[in-house]
């Protein structure tokens, strides 16, 4: 069942990054951004984990999980931490993501040449 | 000699004496594949960058034109070359190797024919005996520096076009056989607007008509005076606005054949990456020096004007909200004794 | 004095008539620009999206039942194989085809992430390690990670607000 769910969120939130770039014109980058800022208000808010819960990695895998994450490290830290975590905390959470993507990329870029 | 407001006619009609076009393994699958002397399957060349292999292909197409003209590199007198590139490094440093005194000329997609004005008008004033017009581009260097790494995924919109891998050069004398070449318009910039950088054709056709209306009217001449015209790359998009800027301005363009050498140079069918047609500097210059000018001599067509069409912007000026200012050179090139 | 009202008059026409020439011809630009096939590329993102995130979904699964990860702590090896498998099709020129079928649907999951900045880190190897790969990797990704930040920033910046206003 959850991954009926996967299924459909993760295609809507694509969809929704698809009429962004198509309707609204934006370039990737500006979707991408747009869509983390998202999920972070989302998780401001305290839906975004219960949309994880339900709808699995339809929710994990799309980059607004990545605002998520971020809120999820300062609101963790100012909980244990006071105001200072609010810094502190950011990037606990999303360090696996950043961290793979930098090795992964930095590997390839040792091995593979751009083939056009 | 000047005529009207921004043509040069040359009395002297300076020769076209030889040409080479060297091209990449996309456009060796184009309908044209016949028309160009040399084909790369590997479109890196071997080399350890992509802006070396531009450059390399730029040296292969001077070396091939002035080969096939009898010619040593010692015998050309001056150079007008230009590309994509920031600080247009391939054709300086295929200069370098080339050692020909040496213009760097900046026209974007234009370079082809704003390179061959200048060497006809060199020839014909008698500044050079024999002069050197040459151009480049490569679809990895512009996707690069203009737009985004050749492996990221993005999704490019029906108006997009495909920069053309490849290098033309032509060699220009007095005398000899070969088409001659008899006036050139130099083009204003033109600029009306348009912002997109995925829609050149849209940002170039206006360039287009205004030379072509004001090389038309200095020479005092009709669409009639000519078998073929051609525009550089406008491809579908901008082809299509361009004969509806030139029925809302009456240039009478139904008069000859109207044609794209973004529209020539792939197979919209089988070539699926492509969109809206060819561009870069290149595309101009190989279909021209390659298939154009061949039915030049096999004698069909007796008169056509090639205008060159180019986006002079930049990665930059388009980050900082500026609209895209473009330009169009023409020249009018004859079949011998015509 | 007279003289130079009148250069002036002649010159703010003459601005007039530019900016309705170019607001005619930007019309006749956009009705004969060919529209983006929204609907398709729409769905062809919903698809391929689902797709990705099913495909993240049985990792997830896979690294609960056989790795004894628990649920919450399962993400972060999803997260890396998806951006291990994105980078090797980015290496081997192929996630950029795909991108162009998929459109949002290979750039909006975590793989588009790795997309970006495995592209940019093969793109610019020519320019060397330090000043290509490491001054270039962020050029596309970037953003994300940066307005990323800032959302979280003020997301927990108004938290403290709110906590403080309303006390603990």
């Amino acid at each position: 069942m959850i991954y009926l769910w996967a299924f459909l969120v993760g295609g809507a939130i694509c969809t929704l990054g698809q009429v962004m770039m198509d309707g609204f014109k934006l370039t990737p980058a500006h979707t991408m951004s747009t869509l983390v800022v998202l999920g972070a208000i989302v998780d401001g808010f305290g839906w975004y984990d219960p949309l994880i819960q339900f709808a699995g990695a339809g929710a994990t895998v799309p980059i607004t999980s990545f605002g998520n994450a971020l809120v999820h490290g300062a609101l963790a830290e100012l909980e244990r931490d006071g105001w200072i975590g609010i810094i502190t905390g950011i990037f606990e959470v999303t360090s696996a993501g950043i961290s793979a993507a930098i090795v992964f990329s930095f590997l390839a870029s040792l091995v593979f040449k751009p083939k056009g | 000699m000047r005529r009207g407001k921004q043509t040069w006619e040359f009395n002297q009609k300076p020769t076209i004496i030889a040409t080479a076009t060297v091209v990449g393994p996309d456009e060796g699958k184009g309908p044209l594949t016949d028309c160009f002397d040399e084909i790369n399957d590997d479109p890196m060349l071997q080399q350890p960058s992509w802006e070396k292999a531009e450059r390399l292909l730029f040296e292969r197409a001077c070396e091939l034109a002035i080969s096939k003209a009898g010619k040593q590199t010692e015998d050309i007198d001056f150079m007008a070359g230009g590309d994509l590139m920031n600080q247009i490094i391939s054709s300086s440093f295929a200069a370098r190797n080339l050692a020909i005194p040496y213009v760097g000329v900046f026209g974007a997609c234009s370079t082809s024919m704003l390179s061959l004005a200048i060497a006809s008008q060199w020839v014909d004033a008698g500044a050079a005996r024999t002069a050197l017009a040459a151009t480049s581009s490569h679809n990895s260097t512009a996707e690069k520096q203009f737009r985004y790494p050749t492996e990221y995924g993005s999704q490019k919109p029906p108006t997009a076009q495909y920069t053309v891998t490849g290098a033309g050069a032509a060699v220009v004398a007095l005398g000899g056989s070969g088409p001659r070449i008899s006036s050139a318009t130099i083009g204003k910039v033109v600029d009306m607007g348009i912002k997109d950088p995925f829609n050149m054709g849209a940002a170039m056709a206006p360039a287009a008509v205004d030379t072509i209306k004001m090389h038309l009217s200095d020479l005092n001449r009709t669409p009639k005076d000519y078998d073929l015209i051609v525009t550089g790359d406008l491809a579908s998009v901008g082809k299509t606005i361009a004969l509806e800027l030139m029925q809302q301005q009456n240039i009478p363009i139904e008069q000859t054949v109207y044609d794209d050498c973004g529209m020539m140079i792939y197979d919209f069918a089988k070539q699926k990456d492509i969109m809206a047609g060819g561009s870069g500097c290149a595309c101009s210059a190989v279909v021209t020096y390659g298939h154009l000018l061949t039915m030049l001599t096999t004698g069909k067509p007796k008169r056509i004007l090639v205008v060159a069409t180019g986006a002079l912007l930049s990665p930059l000026s388009y980050q900082q909200g500026e609209t895209i200012p473009c330009i169009a050179h023409a020249v009018c090139m004859e079949s011998e004794g015509y | 004095m007279a003289k130079v009202d009148r250069q002036t008059a002649q010159k703010q026409h003459k601005q007039q008539q530019q900016q309705k020439e170019q607001a005619n011809y930007q019309a006749l630009a956009k009705q004969n620009e060919p529209p983006r096939p929204l609907g398709t590329n729409m769905l062809k993102a919903f698809v391929a999206g689902g797709a990705i995130c099913v495909f993240g979904q049985a990792i997830t699964e896979a690294m609960v039942h056989w790795f004894d990860f628990d649920r919450k702590a399962a993400g972060n090896p999803t997260v890396a194989i998806l951006i291990m498998i994105s980078v090797l099709l980015t290496s081997f020129g192929v996630y950029d085809k795909f991108a162009q079928w998929a459109g949002a649907g290979s750039a909006v999951p975590v793989t588009g992430f790795a997309n970006a900045m495995s592209s940019a880190a093969i793109e610019h190897r020519a320019e060397g390690l330090v000043l290509g790969v490491g001054g270039n990797m962020f050029k596309l990704a970037g953003a994300v990670i940066v307005y990323g930040t800032v959302a979280a920033f003020v997301v927990g910046l108004v938290h403290l607000i709110l906590k403080s206003l309303g006390g603990s």
